[in-house]
């Protein structure tokens, strides 16, 4: 990957949901990268803000969520002059293959990136034949 | 007639709404600005001083470098997204690259006092205004 180039600015995406929240603050849809390894299906997803604690995965019917909550007492009492960004919790469901393990999924939180690695099912990963 | 609830989400939304009327105010236009666009910065009063704070998630903390002269900021470094080896890319939304970005201040800042925090992709810097520069008050006899 070239890193030499300058870097542009990605407009943060406000999530447009089905469905409805009863609350009024506005949520963005983290930039994801999605890659897959031999054994794995990797998430990498940007929550800049988000702690460890505020951060709820779940996984039901195929659909796995990631809510991402922001502290929003760390603006509190700042007065804005100048602003070019947003902010806000984010929010981002992906539809899950079966051919991967849905009991295995772990995650890591590491300067606002959340990866979450999701390991292919056995019967899924593979194989190599040998030749006799 | 609006219903004003002392909840932490509509506090939140009156925030964001206030971050977006202050969208591109011609606060900063004051000074000369360089470089890039990267990172996109809000900028925050809080007392006499001013607050920066930009969202700058994958850089680690050695890849960041924060410079200031006078009363220009400037912001630089590098981030950069691995994959790994031996990886096939189904979606790529996240951008690598190097940044360089410096603002001039519309107010003089005390560089020996400023600080700057990087947590959780987050980069925050604390300048406090230089105290020769605060407004006086002026005792009306």
């Amino acid at each position: 990957m070239a890193t030499s180039q300058a870097l542009e600015v990605q407009e943060k995406k406000e999530l447009v949901s089905k469905e409805e929240k009863t609350f009024p603050s506005r949520y963005f849809i983290p930039n994801t990268d999605i890659f897959e390894t031999e054994d794995a299906l990797i998430l990498a997803m940007e929550i800049p803000g988000v702690t460890r604690e505020n951060v709820e995965i779940n996984l039901e019917n195929d659909t796995l969520r990631v809510e991402a909550r922001i502290d929003y007492g760390n603006y509190q009492g700042l007065e804005p002059l100048y602003t070019e960004y947003n902010v806000g919790h984010f929010a981002r469901a992906f539809t899950l293959s079966r051919s991967l393990d849905q009991q295995r999924i772990s995650a890591e939180l590491a300067d606002g990136v959340l990866r979450l690695v999701l390991k292919k099912a056995q019967d899924a990963m593979p194989r190599r034949i040998t030749i006799n | 007639m609006a219903m004003t609830l002392p909840d932490a989400f509509d506090a939140l939304s009156q925030f964001q709404q206030m971050l977006d009327s202050s969208r591109s105010s011609g606060w900063l236009d004051a000074g000369p600005s360089a470089g890039g666009a990267y990172p996109p910065l809000n900028v925050f009063r809080k007392g006499d001083d001013v607050i920066i704070i930009t969202e700058v998630p994958g850089v680690r903390k050695e890849d960041l470098q924060v410079q200031i002269k006078g009363n220009t900021v400037r912001i630089a470094g590098t981030k950069s997204v691995p994959y790994g080896e031996y990886a096939s890319v189904h979606r790529r939304e996240r951008l690598a690259g190097k940044f360089d970005r410096a603002i001039t201040l519309p107010l003089e800042v005390d560089p020996e006092k400023a600080h700057a925090e990087c947590r959780d992709g987050i980069l925050a810097l604390f300048l406090p205004r230089a105290e020769h520069d605060k407004p006086k008050s002026i005792v009306i006899s």
